[in-house]
């Protein structure tokens, strides 16, 4: 069963819809047991940090989205990746997860750029894969750290917009919303999943 | 680099694509999901709705189109038209569109687009404004309401402004003077607004040509295009629309 957790952190709509066109039915939950015993857990999020940290400790969610994170097949998208880092500067700071070292900033006020930075834009993987573009919303971006597998430039800032640590993977884009490149990710992320 | 966005727009009336020429004589052209997944597989990097008929008949927003439509494609997609308050939103956007876009509704409500950027992000609330030449206006430009119908002495640039400082996190600027001319886009006041502003702006109307796209993305600084009648009849594609940007340097995604 792959758990989408919902912690109030935005709309689900289109990452169950798209899961669904690859023929996995999710489960959206808010249920700290049922993201317990999940066998892939997808960690999506639109909105801001602060009130996000303060849904997922209202909800007892905190250690079940850790374990999760550690432990197994976890997705986390855009807020989702976010507050897998250390801490975030939205809202005058705030300590998320700490599952990836880094810290979270807003972009600079660069002339020509503006924020938040929306729609289609290239990927560099650190490795054979070639660069792809998939679609972000987001005003703040993650450090660089020894995890990032994707990296994107915008306002002169290069972020994080992919990391992989053990069986997680995380993304600053949606792949629910990048077409056929976002649905390769999530079909990726199915598959290896189920091999592993 | 972020790539520049092409954007077909689809009226939709009682549950069919029709040609945009607005309240009469409309041609059907399609069905909106198929031609969303058309659309999508040729490289649309958005897509966009009007429910065009929804406002004047006084009923909300079709939302079985709208559902239909996220749950066959998986790009975004916006949805405007018989939106008249942050409760219709909310339906759109659960059933999966991406972000809402009102015109008339802030002109006669600018609140709705504060409590619509409080409640789902700015990044969700997209102002679409028809603004029509009028020299007497301090910037050149006049903002009508009601598909044009009404002149509400409203500066373009001034209502821009206002409409990004309450909560609009794009805004779509529709040239009532280019608007069904084929002849291309209004340049003057598309750039004149994404010059003002520090979020998106989409240039729409008069789009005939894929040299058109060129000449708004590099001479008036839009963010991204709408495209209607020139792709809904079959005379150009996404891609050759895409294919001549490319050619002209302006970062562009041709993979999909």
């Amino acid at each position: 069963m792959t758990a989408v957790v919902d912690y109030g952190a935005g709309n689900l709509t289109s990452v169950k819809y798209a899961f669904a066109a690859l023929g996995e039915a999710v489960e959206v939950t808010s249920s700290p047991a049922v993201v317990a015993r999940a066998e892939r857990v997808v960690f999506p999020g639109v909105g801001a940090a602060k009130s996000a940290m303060e849904n997922l400790k209202s909800l007892g969610l905190v250690d079940a989205v850790r374990e999760a994170a550690a432990t197994r097949p976890f997705l986390g998208i855009c807020l989702g990746m976010q507050i897998l880092f250390e801490r975030s500067d939205e809202d005058g700071g705030v300590d998320t997860l700490g599952v990836i070292p880094g810290r979270v900033r807003r972009f600079p006020d660069v002339e020509g750029f503006k924020v938040p930075h929306m729609g289609w834009n290239s990927v560099t993987g650190n490795g054979e894969r070639e660069s792809r573009e998939y679609y972000f919303v987001h005003s703040y971006c993650a450090d660089i750290c020894e995890f990032t597998t994707g990296v994107t430039e915008y306002a002169g800032v290069k972020f994080t917009s992919e990391v992989r640590k053990g069986r997680l993977v995380a993304c600053q884009f949606h792949p629910e919303k990048s077409g056929r490149a976002g649905l390769g990710l999530l079909k990726e992320f199915l598959e290896c999943s189920r091999s592993a | 680099m972020l790539t520049k966005r092409i954007i077909p727009c689809m009226d939709v009336m009682r549950g069919r694509v029709t040609k945009g020429v607005r309240f009469a004589n409309n041609i059907d052209l399609g069905d909106p999901v198929e031609m969303s997944v058309g659309y999508s597989d040729g490289g649309a990097d958005e897509l966009v709705f009007y429910d065009i008929t929804a406002s004047a008949e006084k009923r909300p927003i079709d939302i079985g189109v709208v559902g239909a439509v996220a749950a066959a494609v998986h790009i975004p997609f916006a949805v405007g038209g018989g939106i008249a308050s942050v409760a219709d939103m909310e339906r759109v956007i659960l059933a999966g569109a991406e972000k809402v876009s009102v015109n008339s509704l802030a002109i006669e409500n600018p609140e709705i687009l504060k409590e619509g950027a409080q409640v789902f992000g700015r990044q969700c609330i997209v102002l679409g404004m028809d603004p029509v030449r009028n020299e007497k206006m301090p910037c050149g430009y006049e903002i009508t309401a009601r598909g044009f119908r009404v002149r509400t002495g409203m500066d373009a640039l001034e209502w821009a402004r206002r409409a990004v400082d309450l909560g609009a996190g794009e805004i779509v600027v529709n040239s009532v003077d280019a608007d069904g001319t084929r002849e291309g886009f209004e340049l003057e006041i598309t750039r004149k607004i994404a010059h003002a502003v520090g979020v998106p702006v989409v240039a729409s109307g008069g789009a005939g040509r894929p040299g058109h796209f060129v000449t708004v993305f590099l001479e008036a600084d839009a963010d991204a295009a709408i495209v209607a009648g020139m792709v809904h009849t079959g005379e150009y594609t996404i891609t050759d629309i895409k294919r001549f940007m490319q050619s002209a340097g302006i970062p562009t995604r041709m993979d999909y």
